[in-house]
């Protein structure tokens, strides 16, 4: 892999000394993922024609000296959730076969306003349900660092694309943990803002009020640039958080003295995480101890009932939201079926996969006369309960680090035939969801040649201060720069 | 009638329970949630936005306008308007609802309380107003139409239309206030009239503007309870609500005479045979899932933006036509026929404003202009006619600068063309005869031709006069001033 892609960073030190040109470099990213295509499976679809046309256009721009922001000219990945118009967005399903948008998402948007260029679709976990990528209609995409092993997902494309240096960065969508997860699992930095900080207009919903959209790159620096591009408030989305996004670049000092980090205890019990896991992550917090922080035990006493909360909410807004795939007006509709109601459950029977069935059966269970109550209302009244929690621990702490999963890349098929234990691989990372609150992922080791994940969380509205600490620990560690398949 | 009750309210044994769930167009130029354009009439689909054909990303925006208008409606039914209301998701599955949800409100409506008075006759011819008590008002967005004609659609498949999908409704929910199918026709047109009034909706009944569902009851004289309740659904005009209510009080009567017990179910009403017939039985209610719609804050209200709403109400029919009584010295009758629709509210007030005579100008309304209006099935803000040329006509009459007769031949013509009466007085010629001489020279003329008649006069028959009067007005081709003639022929007779 020596030819691999640099960070966005480097490459816009690149092309200002004009030593290569987006043309170039797109192409460049173009061919790694047809060439890893067999063996990876990131992208479901490339836009090869479109963005090195874009590139051309983004080179002449900078000919000008009309350079728009950092990330001008510097291809992105985007994953099968987000549309882009005149582009197909599938979801990883079978149900939107065909389908093309005719409009563009707004943080996708932001990418094309910033200069940025879409190189193509990432694959996904169906409708991002799942923590694998190894539900996709699609097929599984495979670990960069190891090919027995998952990328995490839902956002598995996306994570196995930057990690395999194919693309400097990429869009992923994070409902219970689907861009952390498959972050550490990949060893990238990846970071799910505030809810609400970047518009979800234009990302296929699975949980409203969960998803978020965010980035992967392998720097905190270089997420930061890409947040610029896409966060801020929007009109079209009425859960856009009416401030201004921060400047985050400029948040990055590399100085952590008098920084409080929170450990909450309830993460770092033995019985959880894998004992390697663990390790790696106590061993980063002495790290950031180092550069200055001081720490602090912390109690989430909610936080054991953060999965049952989140499966319930997710399901149950899942189950409204995935009704428009009817096969009325879009995408795959059974062939032959007689009557309304039999050409509904066809369509739905075909279009949708196992999982996606699942989770839509039980969200229509916890809306159901009678059980509303007992689950979907109650899981609200938890969330709250989550929520003080955060908001009592970020009374005494910066930001709060655990590990982003209990262990590392688990192997394919491993999980697939019992969803329970899957979905238990997001008990590190629901939490900031059903919260609302940033978190990040960023590599801090290894366990027997897999990544491990650091998970940092800041309070609402302050992505800032984990980008900060993942930018310092970056400074201070290399655990960043370590390649799958040896060198850079 | 098909049951054999003429009786469209109670009957000895039992006592009619009814309740109305009307559904209101609110009148604003986007969807409730989407920024597509509402254009009646459109081609099919032409109305719509990727959010109302509920493509793969897209999100609700809440019309803030629309909320204006349900406030507005609210406050004039005098509900009780929430300071946070919450919109929720009704699921179903069907092809004219794009989402597979419609967004509707559920625990927390805007509204609730309030009231809507109608006017009820009392025994013996007197009129009094009975106070129908109202649930709630919340606002929801409309579906699409399916097209299962087989002339458009082919016999086998359904079309589906989306431009109404997304159109912003306010539901209003009545108490079972009501006691008889005239009361139900009574509160829709008092429900009707306000939504006109205050400028919510067109409420259109014939372009679905306004719907109703009418949910009947029956129970024994004097119980307390309720009896079960069949549901009539869409009835889209006044005559169908009575027709149908009537039908379906005669079909629970007569079942309940023969000792069976109503179901409850969904009714839909065939105008053709006057019958009601079950559409579908409702074992259970029906399950919708309703939950809070997460794409949607709750929608918060400052206490001032509805005092400032409230302050800014228009007048009632109800308080114009008591105005119009006690101001223009109307009769209730006259009053009640000039505020049946804010438009001819308006244009009366407007031109009695301008001619200063409201009894006068009144008269011409409701006599000329409404016949006039009524032969081209208008309504008046469909005429050119002005506010300010009717009364301009009418002073013309006053000042005899035409007579009666050639301004009410004129109303016609005015009506359906417009113009500027004194420009189409002159142009006609139907300008009053006022020149002395020409009136002079038939008076004489005629007293020449019709001696027999002037010595009659004379010998005591003065009746005559007005034989005479019609003589000399003929030969002026009406033109000329009828209380001038009358005062020369008066004169030349007596000399």
């Amino acid at each position: 892999m020596s030819d691999g892609i640099g960070t966005l960073h480097e490459l816009r030190a690149a092309l200002d000394a004009r030593k290569t040109s987006s043309v170039e470099i797109v192409g460049r990213c173009l061919r790694r993922a047809e060439a890893s295509h067999e063996s990876l499976h990131a992208f479901v679809g490339l836009r090869a024609t479109a963005a090195l046309r874009e590139a051309e256009a983004a080179d002449a721009r900078r000919g000008r000296g009309e350079v728009r922001s950092p990330i001008d000219g510097l291809p992105v990945a985007i994953k099968d959730n987000m549309v882009q118009a005149g582009e197909p967005t599938h979801c990883a399903s079978r149900i939107l076969e065909g389908f093309v948008s005719p409009y563009t998402a707004t943080a996708v948007e932001g990418l094309e306003r910033s200069g940025a260029i879409v190189i193509g679709r990432t694959n996904m976990d169906e409708f991002a349900m799942g923590s694998s990528t190894e539900h996709s209609v699609e097929g599984p995409t495979r670990n960069p660092w190891n090919a027995d092993r998952t990328p995490g997902g839902s956002s598995g494309g996306s994570a196995a694309a930057v990690a395999a240096r194919i693309v400097p960065a990429a869009l992923g969508s994070d409902t219970g943990g689907s861009i952390r997860q498959p972050a550490s699992f990949c060893g990238v930095v990846g970071i799910k803002p505030t809810y609400g900080r970047v518009s979800r207009w234009g990302l296929v919903a699975f949980a409203s009020s969960l998803d978020q959209i965010g980035a992967f790159a392998r720097t905190a620096a270089d997420c930061a640039w890409l947040l610029e591009a896409i966060a801020g408030h929007d009109v079209r989305d009425s859960t856009s958080i009416p401030e201004p996004a921060p400047a985050y670049s400029g948040a990055l000092r590399g100085d952590l003295a008098g920084l409080r980090l929170g450990l909450p205890k309830e993460y770092f019990a033995a019985a959880g995480a894998d004992a390697g896991v663990l390790s790696a992550v106590r061993d980063a917090v002495a790290e950031l101890e180092r550069a200055g922080a001081k720490t602090v035990e912390v109690s989430l006493p909610h936080a054991r009932y953060a999965i049952a909360t989140y499966y319930a909410i997710a399901n149950a807004e899942a189950s409204s939201n995935l009704a428009r795939f009817d096969g009325v007006r879009y995408g795959h509709r059974a062939a032959g079926a007689k009557g309304l109601t039999e050409m509904y459950c066809r369509t739905r029977s075909e279009g949708f996969g196992a999982e996606v069935k699942r989770r839509i059966l039980l969200g229509t269970y916890f809306l159901s006369a009678g059980y509303y109550d007992a689950y979907y209302r109650k899981a609200q009244q938890v969330r709250t309960l989550v929520r003080g929690d955060f908001e009592r621990a970020f009374g005494v702490c910066d930001a709060l680090v655990t590990p982003t999963a209990p262990e590392t890349a688990f192997r394919l098929g491993e999980k697939t035939s019992d969803p329970l234990t899957m979905y238990l691989s997001d008990i590190y990372t629901v939490s900031a969801n059903l919260a609302g609150i940033p978190a990040l992922s960023t590599p801090c080791g290894f366990v027997d040649g897999l990544p491990v994940g650091l998970q940092i969380l800041g309070p609402a509205l302050d992505e800032a201060t984990p980008l900060r600490i993942a930018d310092a620990f970056q400074r201070i560690t290399d655990h960043h720069q370590a390649c799958p398949g040896g060198s850079a | 009638m098909p049951w054999g009750f003429g009786v469209s309210g109670a009957d000895d044994a039992f006592e009619v329970v009814i309740g109305l769930e009307v559904h209101a167009h609110l009148r604003t130029k986007s969807k409730l949630f989407s920024p597509a354009p509402i254009l009646y009439g459109a081609a099919p689909n032409h109305s719509v936005h990727p959010v109302c054909l509920a493509l793969p990303g897209v999100l609700p925006v809440l019309n803030e306008y629309a909320v204006e208008l349900a406030i507005r409606a609210s406050l004039a039914m005098n509900c009780d308007v929430h300071q946070r209301s919450i919109f929720a998701r009704k699921n179903y599955f069907y092809p004219d609802l794009p989402k597979g949800y419609q967004i509707s409100q559920y625990e927390e409506p805007l509204a609730t309380g309030g009231w809507v008075d109608i006017p009820i006759e009392g025994t013996g011819g007197t009129a009094h107003k009975k106070r129908i008590r109202l649930t709630r008002i919340h606002m929801e967005e409309d579906a699409g139409k399916s097209i299962h004609d087989d002339a458009i659609a082919g016999s086998d498949s359904t079309l589906v239309d989306l431009n109404r999908a997304g159109v912003p409704l306010i539901e209003i929910v009545s108490e079972p206030d009501l006691r008889s199918a005239e009361e139900a026709s009574a509160y829709l047109r008092a429900v009707r009239s306000i939504l006109r009034f205050t400028d919510v909706s067109d409420a259109d009944m014939e372009k679905g503007h306004l719907r109703c569902d009418v949910n009947v009851s029956l129970r024994p004289r004097g119980s307390d309870e309720y009896g079960t309740r069949t549901e009539l659904k869409n009835l889209n005009s006044f005559r169908f609500i009575e027709d149908a209510v009537s039908a379906e009080i005669a079909r629970q009567t007569q079942t309940l005479r023969e000792g069976g017990k109503v179901r409850q179910c969904t009714l839909n009403f065939d105008p053709q045979s006057g019958r009601t017939s079950v559409m579908r039985i409702k074992e259970d209610a029906d399950d919708y899932r309703y939950f809070p719609d997460p794409d949607l804050i709750p929608l918060l209200l400052a206490p001032e933006q509805i005092e400032r709403v409230r302050s800014e109400l228009p007048e009632l029919a109800e308080r114009r036509t008591e105005r119009f009584q006690s101001e223009c010295g109307l009769s209730e009758y006259d009053a009640i026929q000039l505020t049946a629709s804010p438009a001819i509210a308006n244009f009366f007030e407007a031109a009695a404003k301008q001619h200063g005579a409201p009894k006068v100008v009144a008269n011409w309304i409701l006599r000329d202009v409404m016949q006039a209006l009524n032969a081209l099935e208008w309504a008046i803000d469909d005429s050119p006619l002005s506010p300010d040329a009717l009364a301009r006509l009418i002073r013309m009459v006053d000042e005899g600068k035409t007579t009666v007769k050639s301004a009410r031949g004129l109303i016609t013509e005015l009506v359906e063309s417009g113009g500027d009466p004194e420009a189409l007085i002159a142009a006609r010629g139907l300008a009053a005869v006022s020149d002395a001489g020409i009136i002079e020279r038939a008076v004489s003329e005629v007293l020449a031709e019709n001696f027999e008649n002037v010595a009659l006069f004379h010998s005591g028959e003065e009746k005559v006069l007005n034989f005479l009067m019609g003589q000399v007005m003929r030969k002026t081709q009406g033109k000329a001033d009828p209380a001038r003639v009358r005062e020369m022929l008066a004169r030349a007779l007596r000399k």
